[in-house]
């Protein structure tokens, strides 16, 4: 199979390509979202903690 | 036993635990991803009907079933929030909320882009494409309800009885193919009898599922972190945990 049937997928590239990279798009976002929400939050956390009276 | 069970629901030890999983569960996804497209891609013949078509199922039977596992402990959760009020429970069902609607527009848009060059038509209201579009408004509207509520303890326990009443759109997605004439085909794995699947196509496409489900373990993980993180902010365990980070 050369790469070029391969990417041809049959004649079935325009959908099968596009639903791969769909889901490719959509896990990363979400695996990428969450990573982003923590750095932001821990850098957040340490701004509060520089006043110290905040604890219990 | 209840010793464990305090201990695990405990917010220092659970961010810990998880901690040390997220790496693992993550390697393992990306392992088996990466050997289920493999197969999937190279490996797997065409299928004798759809030829290079079908190839869509790697990832639309992996996102559909994820879609429904995911509503499944999302609502299992809210019944732990109702009963018990565990906060941890409220954390993973939150969670759990946009990434089973992720997974529910991926096996609606995958199945779409399946059903154009197989059906001759991107959609049509049948019992099974309808009952999984409602699954993403059911998704939809915890994502809603829970931000229109600022308490979050008081969003919980109202987005857990919103879970629990759709749990009934589960079996009804499932059994959607034989209750009903649909375009969609039957199921090829959760069969009875012997799967009417050859095993060189069966075998990746299991490989993607438990791929799927690590992937959603490992960031249902790392959410459910941040989220006990920022739910104990003021906590001395948070400040040290931040310290030493």
């Amino acid at each position: 199979m050369s790469a070029q049937e391969f990417f041809h997928m049959g004649g079935y590239a325009l959908y099968v390509w596009p639903a791969y990279a769909l889901s490719l798009v959509v896990l990363t976002g979400q695996l990428w979202a969450a990573l982003r929400r923590r750095r932001k939050l821990i850098r957040d956390i340490e701004v509060q903690n520089r006043s110290p009276e905040t604890h219990t | 036993m209840w010793v464990w069970f305090h201990k695990f629901g405990s917010p220092r030890y659970f961010y810990d635990f998880a901690g040390r999983c997220i790496p693992w569960l993550g390697a393992a996804c990306a392992l088996l991803m990466a050997v289920g497209l493999y197969l999937g891609l190279f490996v797997a013949p065409p299928d004798y009907q759809q030829g290079e078509s079908y190839r869509i199922i790697f990832i639309h039977v992996p996102s559909a079933w994820m879609s429904m596992f995911v509503y499944v402990v999302m609502a299992s959760s809210g019944a732990v929030v109702l009963i018990w009020r565990v906060k941890l429970a409220e954390i993973i069902a939150s969670v759990s909320a946009p990434l089973g609607a992720s997974f529910t527009f991926l096996a609606l848009a995958t199945g779409s882009l399946w059903g154009k060059p197989m059906w001759g038509t991107w959609w049509v209201w049948d019992a099974r494409l309808t009952s999984e579009l409602i699954l993403l408004f059911l998704y939809f509207g915890f994502m809603a309800l829970e931000a229109a509520i600022e308490d979050k303890r008081t969003a919980a326990r109202a987005t857990a009885i919103l879970s629990l009443v759709g749990v009934i759109n589960i079996p009804i997605i499932h059994y959607s193919v034989y209750w009903w004439n649909t375009l969609h085909q039957g199921a090829t794995v959760t069969k009875m009898d012997t799967p009417s699947i050859h095993l060189s196509m069966l075998v990746p496409l299991l490989l993607m599922a438990v791929a799927f489900q690590l992937y959603y373990a490992t960031v249902l993980l790392i959410g459910t972190r941040t989220e006990l993180l920022s739910r104990e902010r003021r906590t001395r365990w948070v400040a040290e945990v931040i310290r030493n980070s």
